[in-house]
């Protein structure tokens, strides 16, 4: 089986972000960098994979300036095969030009499943999987927590809200992953020092022309400070009023 | 470019799903700007046409219903090869951004080989762009972003457009797909629906979620019995109690989960990590139930409750009855 994922570099989430004087950025200023989880679960789903049928590769791919050929060994310290970056200057917003470059690059990879996190925890538009899958005339399917094979059909789980579906499809199929498919492994020693020596091939991204645009970021407006009204059950009856008569909820 | 705009009638089980209200409404606000008519396309087995009416009520000038045997579970291939058949007589594609949604709208996108904008909270119309807000970064910052292909695909958060009320013709005109739904590749073989009954967490003005606090998986029904006091309430759930398998991944709200915005969220015995904060933040009024006075949660909560939740629990039911009954 001969895999493809997808990897995004990430800012760790746990932080209070600041925006960059341009207006159009976060201040990357002492932030940490990984890949984006669900990208994670997706390089995790796809060694396992491997790793059970005992045979194939495993390729990691990643759209971006140098930066993210830190990601792609990170990924192959976990036991990806080999790595291409797509050198770009940015990571532009526009889904459909990083579909078009990934495409370019997938098409005569002859990949049997290409794996994307069902979105990238940053600007979390969830949508180069699907567009990466049309330009390729694969089929998708998209945020799947279940992936097992008869033969030569995959077989997955799609979480809706408070229901899920049960899809099969032939490959070679395009799946983006969501959590609850594989927690990510922790890179060993060994694997570290075995990516330092995978081939990491690096190619210009062919992006076309972008039409959505990043305007601005900004910080959302904070909410009021928090109140404790008292503690245990006795302070009950004055919770319940408060929902009546102040915030008119009940 | 054509001023009208196709929205998605989400359905399922036959039913027509309230994103569907939503995205019918949406669409009216960027037609009216621009002048335009909004068709809503309407998918499902024999019989769903049933509901164009509905669609009308909200906003629809004309509904194009494509019924076939196979649009009974989803079927994402044949609705948007569909939808993209269509698309050259529209400037703009809005649905919601549910499960079905975030699926739909970036595919229609590639079909018509232009960019998406997704999971939108609020839409900027002008005569040949639409700029949006994203929240990105968990909810942490506010991304504005201009989309200027044409069409304009568009997705949008669930509640950013409340169903409003706004009577058209809602003229009812058949289409045929466009391709075999039974041809699909993707099968989906099951649609489990779950208990139907239950309100889901996108539905619900009231939620109700349970975290560690709650010292076991069995005292899950004391959420379960406040949510029912309420009548209007779902239950939610942290990631480390369905990570546990004390609830199901669905309902999980939180920056990996499900993200909401209630009238009134009460959150018990969850401390307020980060990755769950980013899923409710932006609920209108938050109550937090917590014996650890520190916890996080308390700094966004408008009531914030110190104590035993599994003790205040089965007092505020009570309270909650007393509440309501009068």
């Amino acid at each position: 089986m001969k895999i493809a994922v997808r990897i995004k570099r990430v800012p760790d989430m746990d932080v209070r972000f600041k925006i960059a004087p341009s207006g159009k950025a976060v201040d990357e200023t002492g932030l940490k960098f990984d890949i984006s989880d669900f990208d994670g679960y997706a390089v995790e789903a796809a060694l396992q994979i491997k790793e059970k049928l005992n045979t194939g590769e495993v390729v990691v791919i990643s759209l971006g300036p140098d930066v993210v050929q830190e990601t792609l060994r990170k990924a192959m310290s976990m036991g990806a095969d080999r790595a291409v970056q797509l050198k770009a200057d940015a990571v532009p917003a526009d889904s459909f030009a990083i579909a078009s470059a990934l495409a370019a690059e997938l098409k005569d990879g002859a990949y049997d499943i290409v794996m994307f996190g069902r979105m990238s925890i940053d600007t979390a538009h969830g949508a180069t999987g699907a567009m990466t899958a049309d330009l390729l005339g694969m089929p998708v399917v998209n945020a799947i927590s279940k992936l097992e094979f008869d033969g030569r059909t995959a077989k997955m789980r799609r979480e809706l809200e408070g229901a899920y579906e049960l899809v099969e499809c032939a490959l070679p199929v395009v799946v983006t992953i969501d959590e609850g498919i594989a927690r990510p492994r922790y890179p060993s020693l060994k694997g570290i020092m075995a990516a330092k020596k995978k081939p990491l091939e690096t190619k210009p991204a062919q992006l076309p022309a972008l039409r959505l645009a990043l305007d601005a970021m900004a910080l959302p407006a904070e909410r009021a400070a928090g109140r404790i009204i008292g503690e245990g059950s006795a302070v009950v009856p004055e919770l319940v009023r408060l929902l009546k008569e102040e915030a008119k909820v009940l | 470019m054509s001023n009208n705009v196709l929205a998605f009638a989400e359905s399922r089980g036959g039913e027509l799903r309230r994103a569907a209200l939503e995205a019918v409404t949406a669409a009216r606000a960027v037609a009216d700007a621009r002048g335009g008519a909004v068709h809503a396309m309407l998918f499902g087995a024999p019989g769903i046409g049933a509901h164009a009416a509905r669609l009308a009520a909200h906003g629809a000038d004309a509904v194009l219903v494509v019924e076939h045997a196979a649009f009974a579970h989803n079927n994402p291939e044949a609705v948007v090869a569909t939808i993209a058949a269509k698309m050259p007589g529209y400037g703009a594609f809005v649905c919601v951004a549910s499960a079905t949604g975030k699926d739909i709208a970036p595919r229609v996108a590639a079909a018509c080989k232009v960019p998406c904008a997704s999971d939108a909270t609020a839409m900027t119309i002008a005569a040949s762009s639409i700029t949006v807000t994203h929240p990105g970064y968990t909810g942490k910052i506010l991304q504005t972003l201009t989309l200027t292909a044409t069409p304009a695909v568009v997705s949008l958060r669930p509640g950013a457009y409340l169903p409003k009320e706004n009577a058209k013709a809602g003229t009812v005109e058949s289409v045929a797909p466009a391709a075999d739904p039974s041809a699909s590749r993707v099968k989906v073989t099951e649609t489990a629906t779950g208990n139907t009954a239950k309100l889901d967490l996108g539905d619900a003005p009231v939620i109700i979620s349970g975290g560690r606090g709650l010292k076991e998986a069995a005292n899950f029904k004391l959420v379960e019995d406040l949510a029912a006091a309420f009548g209007n309430a779902a239950v939610g759930a942290t990631r480390a109690v369905t990570d546990d398998g004390w609830r199901p991944h669905s309902d999980q709200i939180g920056q990996t989960g499900r993200l909401v915005s209630p009238d009134l969220y009460i959150a018990c015995g969850i401390s307020g990590a980060i990755q769950h904060l980013a899923g409710m933040r932006t609920s209108k009024t938050i109550v937090a139930i917590n014996k650890d006075k520190e916890a996080p949660i308390f700094k966004i909560a408008d009531y914030g409750v110190v104590g035993d939740v599994v003790e205040i629990l089965p007092v505020l039911t009570a309270e909650v009855r007393k509440a309501k009954a009068h």
